[in-house]
């Protein structure tokens, strides 16, 4: 058997083959077409060309792509949304929509409602639900509307007044109507998370296209019975149905890739992963095999939100940085000649210094023609290649969550202008195949399930409490794909809320499992 | 008198929040609930002190409760019309002539403006404190023997208490009781004060204040040394501290966050370690085990590069921070203002020295 793994990135599309023991059969670069799906067909195409397997053994199909991201970014092909947040009278005075750019509210339709409804902090009731408030709105938005966010205030605390709201929806709009609850998306703080709802609601059609697309450039390629799978980004797997619920998971989802596919090429699970690429370098930490998760809130597309993302920060130091004096002060990027590298960089007769060319020249790496170089003085090369080693220094610094050295798991294309010791590092691991961590990171994914709310543990022991949200945690694993019998505890965060007269504590559990 | 307009309102933000010293609450949803009153009011008209008649009727507005909460649970927004009109009758005013904050902080910086652009009243250009502290008895109409009450005290859904009580020590009690049954967010007027109160007793020319100094931190494509130059001038401060942060030590007591965050030294400081204290607010900061500054001095945190003030919710491991040092205003360094609000009133076992003196000192030393 055979998995197939795809990864979409800025620059390349990367599509490889595992093995049964996930070893690499065969992978290619390709690059990323405008439309994403033609540069998804063309990989596809020439790694199946290449590696002559038998397709009929291919059993999961994994795409790591940036369609959703790219739809929010450009402002296309996004759902008109109604917006229904329960909680009048409370919140009224910041309105959904409140700081969004123009032009997407636009997009979206703008609709949206304040009705009774949600929860205070303690889960006592805020306001009763009117279900006939509801209807009449729904009657209203008829045809006005594709999708429909759904956000209650404290709404992570107690979910039900949401999911009532969308049976209601379901009820009269049709069963298959997209609907979106917050409480399943994002954590507390209503306008991030009712931001993130929005956004997810707002792609219910792009990734009806996305999961159709690839499906079909299987079909077309003679691939018909492997399971197919979309890349999250908290480096697990989801199920097509899982995805069309949740789009927005995909954001972000190609650094997690890398920095699993990493931590799987380098057979280590705690770990900092610096994935260098032509342009900018990403560095993540790995905490038990995944991803540490983001603690504050994030943009996408200049909208706040506050959903999972990884813990990531880039910088501008890549392959093709273009290395300057101003002053007399060496400067490394943030600019860089990016894919024209092959035409631009002195190693490949071109004119502008980059950090490749440093990197030759002081024999870290053969590319190009060495001799190109040979003219650079020694002594500024290496001066380059501190100020290389300072910008990453920085970088790993703020990362860490002590001040003791780590661990670093160097990866991407542009890896070779690394130096072999960076201070705050115990000890560097370059991998072989590191060039395609990320589609590598795609392949080996698990499937997830995470639950979050706040307990109160004096009502509730904390043992009942943490049973309570594993098992809603491995529920919405099965959901997502996993077997149920390989479902494991991974992660386990308690947060105590100050100011609260009880002993109340947001209580987060994720599990992990193998796919279907 | 002058406009508040949209820019104006994200520059109070930013150096309200400076001046909340760690505390005072998410400034994103402040700010939201401010700029979506004027979109819907038009901009607000703020007075300076001086322009405000003596036997005027004034009334603050703030909110009350756990910053976790308003994140989730924001108020509906037009609450304060009743509880104006409310405590007015009970103090048999007519006119209610103006409000104002209580305290500067991300989130009661921008209430008053919510107020104020709903009920049409102006803006007064004061406050009870010049920076933010957790109780409401720590507030310069107390220093000055004024009474907290007649105070109202309501919720979003529409329920209304006034409380008259023997002292302001016990309207905290009282009021903090209430909001926690109001659902741990509520949003309180009391110290109704008079024209010549406000005068007398406030802290002055605040607003405009904060405004500059988010006028300095916002300021685009500035070198961050330069911006600091200019924000420590306006303020009269110090920058006491520049480092990483390599410990946050939390925990939570009597409805309070309190901690520790510890600093390693960088730049002009290196080899060198600061302790901050906190509780909600940055309370007390120790370089290499010797206090530099203590409350009710100002201690603010923020961004290395951007200046932007930190929040004590948000610090994290690694974050880097300068430490800046303000004066308190002179009421908060009288016997009673440090008897409120001093180190001591907080538990650190330490006699109130003037930070001017402290930095001398340690700048002696050095030397």
């Amino acid at each position: 058997m055979y998995k197939l793994g795809i990864d979409v990135g800025g620059t390349n599309t990367d599509a490889i083959i595992l093995d049964a023991n996930h070893s690499l059969v065969h992978c290619v670069k390709s690059p990323t077409s405008l439309d994403i799906k033609t540069g998804i067909e063309t990989a596809l195409q020439q790694l199946l060309k290449e590696a002559n397997i038998d397709k009929t053994k291919i059993t999961h199909a994994m795409l790591g792509t940036t369609q959703c991201t790219n739809a929010i970014v450009e402002r296309k092909k996004l759902a008109r949304v109604g917006v229904i947040r329960l909680g009048y009278p409370a919140t009224a005075s910041v309105l959904p929509y409140t700081a969004w750019p123009q032009d997407i509210i636009e997009k979206l339709s703008g609709n949206y409602a304040l009705v009774h409804g949600g929860y205070e902090y303690d889960g006592q009731l805020l306001g009763e639900l009117d279900e006939v408030e509801i209807k009449v709105l729904l009657e209203e938005w008829r045809d006005k509307v594709e999708s429909i966010a759904v956000i209650g205030v404290f709404s992570s605390i107690k979910n039900d007044q949401e999911f009532r709201v969308r049976d209601i929806i379901q009820d009269v709009y049709g069963e298959e109507f997209p609907v979106s609850c917050s409480s399943l998306i994002g954590s507390v703080g209503l306008i991030e998370r009712e931001n993130a709802t929005i956004l997810n609601a707002a792609l219910c059609k792009v990734i009806e296209t996305t999961t159709k697309g690839f499906v079909q450039a299987l079909k077309q390629e003679g691939i018909f019975g492997a399971e197919v799978y979309l890349c999250q980004n908290d480096g697990t797997l989801m199920s097509i149905d899982y995805a069309k619920q949740f789009p927005i998971l995909t954001i972000a989802c190609g650094p997690t890739n890398s920095i699993r596919g990493a931590s799987y090429l380098a057979q280590v699970k705690n770990t900092m992963v610096l994935d260098v690429g032509g342009t900018t370098s990403d560095i993540g930490v790995l905490q038990d095999g995944f991803p540490r998760e983001s603690s504050v809130a994030v943009e996408v597309g200049d909208i706040r939100t506050n959903f999972r993302m990884p813990d990531i920060i880039s910088v501008g130091l890549g392959g093709g940085s273009i290395v300057r004096v101003n002053n007399g002060k060496i400067t490394v990027g943030p600019d860089s000649v990016g894919y024209r590298i092959g035409q631009e960089a002195m190693v490949f007769g071109g004119e502008t210094l980059t950090t490749t060319d440093i990197a030759v020249r002081l024999g870290l790496a053969e590319v190009g023609d060495k001799s190109l170089v040979e003219h650079i003085d020694e002594k500024f090369a290496i001066d380059v290649l501190l100020e290389i080693s300072s910008i990453i220094e920085h970088a790993i610094d703020k990362m860490k969550t002590s001040s003791d050295d780590v661990q670093l798991v160097i990866v991407g294309g542009g890896s070779i202008i690394v130096p072999d010791t960076i201070r705050g590092v115990s000890d560097i691991i370059k991998p072989e195949n590191g060039n395609v961590a990320n589609a590598i990171g795609a392949s080996i994914a698990q499937i997830s399930g995470q639950y979050e709310q706040i307990y109160i543990y004096s009502r509730e022991s904390r043992e009942d409490s943490l049973k309570d949200a594993q098992e809603k945690a491995v529920n919405q694993a099965e959901l997502a794909g996993a077997v149920p019998k390989t479902i494991e505890l991974v992660e386990v965060e308690e947060t105590p809320l100050a100011y609260h007269p009880e002993n109340a504590t947001r209580l987060r559990v994720k599990v992990v499992g193998e796919m279907r | 008198m002058r406009y508040l307009d949209k820019d104006a309102i994200e520059n109070i933000a930013i150096g309200a929040a400076f001046l909340g010293t760690g505390g005072g609450g998410d400034p994103y949803i402040g700010k939201l609930m401010a700029l979506s009153a004027i979109e819907k009011n038009g901009p607000v008209k703020l007075y300076s002190v001086d322009e405000i008649e003596d036997e005027d009727f004034f009334i603050p507005a703030a909110m009350m409760g756990a910053p976790s909460v308003l994140i989730e649970k924001f108020p509906k927004g037009d609450e304060f019309v009743k509880v104006f009109q409310k405590l007015a009758k009970y103090l048999g005013k007519e006119k209610i002539a103006g409000t104002y904050p209580m305290e500067a902080g991300g989130v009661n910086s921008m209430i008053p403006i919510v107020v104020a652009a709903q009920l049409g009243l102006p803006l007064i250009d004061c406050d009870g404190m010049g920076r933010a502290f957790p109780e409401l008895q720590m507030v310069t109409f107390h220093l000055d023997g004024i009474s907290a009450t007649p105070m109202a005290i309501t919720d979003e859904k529409g329920n209304i208490g006034i409380f008259e009580t023997i002292d302001n020590k016990w309207t905290e009690r009282l009021a903090r009781t209430a909001t926690v049954e109001m659902g741990a967010s509520a949003l309180v007027s009391l110290y109704p004060t008079t024209g010549g109160q406000l005068k007398q007793s406030g802290v002055h020319h605040i607003i405009t204040l904060s405004e500059k100094i988010g006028e300095i931190i916002s300021a685009k494509n500035r070198d961050a040394k330069e911006k600091l130059q200019e924000l420590l001038k306006l303020v009269s401060g110090y920058e006491l501290f520049q480092g990483k942060i390599v410990d946050v030590i939390r925990e939570t007591k009597g409805g309070f966050n309190l901690g520790k965050i510890n600093l390693e030294g960088m730049e002009g400081y290196k080899n060198e370690k600061m302790k901050v204290h906190f509780q909600n607010e940055n309370l007390i900061a120790e370089k290499n085990d010797q206090v530099v500054a203590m409350t009710p001095d100002l201690l603010c945190l923020v961004d290395y590069e951007t200046l932007l003030p930190v929040t004590t919710e948000s610090l994290k491991y690694g974050k880097r921070v300068r430490v800046i040092g303000l004066p308190a205003h002179e009421k908060w360094r009288t016997e009673k203002g440090i008897e409120t609000a001093g180190p001591r009133y907080f538990g650190y076992d330490y006699d109130y020295v003037p930070m001017e003196e402290l930095v001398k000192k340690v700048v002696a030393e050095h030397v």
